[in-house]
């Protein structure tokens, strides 16, 4: 552990002193960014922003090249019959999947995210998922989505932990790291607040709560704490991470609350698509149908979006 | 990387529209009379005062001014209805009154916030979220004691006290006078209450629920006022208890004034209550206890946590925390739902507020004040925290009653129990730590009538509240807030 590569700073793992975190203070304060009433313009930039920051995701056994041309189109045209809406910032897709959606999203300015480590469960050799890593980023992924190793955290192995996320780092290259907590099975806030520094200080780019396959994902709890982090973290080294909640935000309303809190946490600088995702696949049409709306009145037949 | 990206990284300038409450559905009427033995009554004296707007200043109705002799009318009717009518009907019909009232106030629950808020100067957010629904739970409560008083005091027999009369602060108008006159009912009294001068306003609406309600005329009689008709009711011969929150002062001059006589009192005055942060506490929930302590309601709360005590070790990180969390407050109009902190109640108070800052600058106190621009018209004032001082000095003594915060640092839990006992005021303290043993070693050791572990301003009607010491005595809420009421043998 004390050879390792220092990533992030000046770092011991004994030295990440414990931060405890209060669920029910969480929840107050959680339940206070809810309150907050975003009206009129401030609602439809919001509703714009989530749409730039939303990583367009499949990530199933079923996935076939196909199926990721269909959601690179989609990822590029949103919705053509409303002129002026972003693309997404990126799709997210299984390994064997990036090369085919590096080749539809060409000059497209959208990236590639590939999920790695084994991903869901994480539960294989390190030879494995270095290969696992090496072999999305030579395909071309733009982004890497580990898991983590949520056995040993449970079991105390805290610097196996650490020392994992700082290997794949090392294998990235120009590609930027994601780091999948997968709080759903951390149980509590304290563990996903350790977690969270565990990653950052190991050389996390991004830290992200969930692979979407475990629930409870996203809820807006855990994404305080990990907001909380990355602010201290900032104020301690005036490093940015980003962030990216991943599972569970399907409504237009909760992605904003999110903003809300990211803007209320950290500031309107974490507020663009370089340091702020959601991790999504049904979103976007969510996003849309209110976007239309603000500009109607009225709302359309899930119909009249695409599904792709 | 991707295009958009530059695009949206461009303008990350998001701020929230203004989304102002609508006042297009309340209804309030230019003059108000007494509302006395369930009639509309003009003052005897014809004389009527204004009330204001203190987030702009405008005036919001005329108020009726009850001299001594309004105020003798009002007992007058309470005696005849407790003894006629009130006294004698069976618990469980007085029940249905008080539930009745509960659900009228329920109904018309957005227009008593928006009320509440015009007239107080109160955020939307707390009147909408924390008032009201308050309130209206008081109802609910104590309707549900009405007919089930020897449960509550087994082995006892229980008789009302008789004639009540209530004086009560401009800080939680409405939530104040559900807090004295459910209990009052539930136990079988009548009552006289009076709301403060500047905040008469959502009194007088639930005058108006109460005579919907269809509640025996003088059972709730309200008269308004200034200190002058308060003393009225205080000094009237034929009334049982006085029920009074507000500041020391009045608390100690009603003291003196029912010495002698058989009237009850019970009295919730001032606090200068302390907010503990040990070094294992979850700072970052601590130092959102501290802000929800000393700046919900602008501060205007008798428990607010006013002095902050920091163990050392943890105090220049706890205090950055802070200052950046205050920044990020919004203040302006209490309309707004995304306001924050909103208007002081009146000028006077303002002029309060600003006198003990000018102290605690005098006294050497380093200032933090966050920079934001505060609306032109109207009574505010920013959240401020005082670091520096001591327990000597003025501000960290006496209560301000506003966003104000004085930080002390201690080093040992000992100190710290010292310090925060070392007070003339015992009304509430917060203790933040991640240790259950160390928030039972605090909780038997502070002289104080409500303590919060982990949390600050929390208010539960089946949970007690009073004070020590100078914060007076008696307990409203909960059980204990019925036996202020009845007489027991």
């Amino acid at each position: 552990m004390k050879d390792k590569k220092i990533r992030n700073g000046n770092f011991n793992l004994e030295s990440i002193t414990h931060v405890a975190v209060d669920k029910v203070g969480v929840e107050e304060r959680v339940a206070r960014f809810q309150t907050r009433s975003i009206k009129n313009e401030a609602k439809l930039q919001g509703l714009k922003m989530v749409l730039s920051m939303i990583d367009l995701t499949t990530l199933e056994g079923k996935d076939t090249p196909g199926k990721v041309r269909q959601m690179c189109y989609k990822a590029q045209h949103l919705h053509e019959v409303h002129a002026g809406l972003p693309s997404v910032a990126a799709v997210c897709v299984y390994p064997t999947m990036v090369r085919t959606a590096k080749n539809a999203l060409l000059n497209s300015g959208i990236n590639v995210a590939s999920v790695s480590t084994a991903f869901p469960s994480g539960q294989a050799p390190l030879e494995i998922k270095i290969r696992d890593t090496k072999f999305a980023v030579d395909e071309g992924a733009d982004e890497i989505d580990m898991v983590i190793s949520r056995g040993k955290f449970l079991s105390g192995e805290h610097a196996y932990v650490f020392d994992e996320i700082a290997t794949i780092k090392d294998l990235c290259g120009n590609a930027r790291l994601k780091v999948i907590l997968e709080t759903g099975e951390l149980a509590t806030l304290d563990n996903v607040r350790r977690a969270s520094d565990i990653a950052i200080y190991a050389g996390a780019d991004f830290i992200k709560t969930s692979t979407g396959k475990i629930q409870p994902a996203a809820t807006m709890q855990v994404t305080y704490t990990m907001l909380m982090a990355i602010k201290d973290y900032f104020d301690a080294t005036g490093k940015m991470i980003g962030m990216k909640p991943a599972g569970g935000i399907s409504t237009s309303k909760l992605a904003l609350h999110n903003l809300v809190m990211v803007k209320e946490v950290l500031g309107n600088k974490w507020l663009s698509n370089e340091w702020f995702r959601f991790g999504a696949s049904s979103l976007a049409n969510d996003v849309l149908m209110q976007i239309m709306k603000s500009e109607t009145g009225v709302y359309q037949s899930s119909d009249y979006f695409s599904i792709d | 990387m991707a295009k958009n990206k530059k695009e949206i990284a461009e303008s990350v300038e998001w701020n929230y529209s203004p989304s102002l409450e609508s006042t297009a559905h309340i209804h309030l009427k230019k003059q108000y009379d007494l509302f006395i033995d369930g009639k509309w009554v003009k003052p005897s004296s014809g004389k009527y005062f204004q009330t204001i707007n203190p987030a702009n200043e405008e005036v919001l109705a005329e108020i009726a001014y009850a001299s001594a002799e309004d105020v003798d009318k009002a007992v007058k009717s309470a005696r005849k209805a407790y003894t006629e009518v009130w006294s004698v009907m069976p618990a469980s019909e007085r029940a249905k009154y008080i539930f009745r009232i509960a659900r009228l106030m329920q109904e018309k629950a957005r227009e008593l916030a928006v009320i509440e808020t015009l007239d107080a100067g109160k955020t939307i957010r707390e009147s909408r979220d924390l008032d009201v629904p308050l309130a209206c739970n008081h109802f609910f409560y104590y309707a549900g004691w009405a007919d089930k008083l020897v449960y509550a005091f087994p082995n006892r027999t229980v008789a009302p006290l008789g004639v009540a009369g209530q004086i009560i602060p401009w800080n939680f108008p409405l939530l104040m006078a559900a807090w004295k006159i459910a209990p009052a009912l539930a136990a079988g009294n009548t009552v006289v209450l009076k709301p403060a001068e500047t905040t008469s306003l959502t009194a007088l609406k639930l005058a108006e629920i109460i005579e919907e309600s269809g509640l025996p005329a003088g059972v709730v009689n309200i008269v308004t006022g200034y200190g002058d008709t308060g003393a009225a009711i205080v000094n009237h011969e034929d009334i049982d208890k006085i029920a009074f929150t507000g500041s020391t002062n009045v608390g100690k001059i009603i003291q003196k004034a029912i010495a002698g006589t058989t009237k009850k009192a019970t009295l919730e005055l001032g606090g200068k209550s302390a907010n503990i942060i040990f070094e294992d506490a979850p700072i970052d929930q601590a130092v959102e206890g501290i802000i929800n302590g000393i700046f919900f309601n602008q501060g205007h709360v008798c428990c607010a946590g006013s002095r902050l005590y920091v163990q050392e070790s943890i105090a220049a990180k706890v205090i950055a925390k802070l200052k950046a969390r205050m920044d990020s407050l919004y203040i302006g109009n209490p309309l707004d739902k995304n306001t924050d902190i909103g208007a002081i109640n009146s000028k006077e108070q303002l002029e309060t507020i600003q006198k003990y800052v000018k102290i605690g600058l005098q006294e050497g106190a380093e200032m933090y004040q966050p920079k934001c621009k505060l609306p032109e018209k109207g009574f505010y004032f920013p959240p401020t925290l005082f670091l520096d001082v001591a327990q000597s000095s003025v501000i960290a003594q006496e209560e301000i009653f506003g966003p104000v915060l004085t930080i002390q640092t201690f080093r040992t839990v000992d100190e710290v129990i010292q310090k925060a006992n070392n007070s003339p005021f015992g009304l509430a303290a917060g203790v933040w730590t991640d240790k259950g043993s160390r928030i039972f070693n605090l909780t038997t050791k502070l002289r104080a009538g409500v303590i919060w572990a982990n949390s600050y301003n929390k208010f539960d009607p089946t949970s007690p509240f009073g004070g020590y010491k100078e914060s007076g005595f008696g307990r409203e809420g909960g059980v204990h807030g019925l036996s202020s009421y009845v007489k027991l043998s």
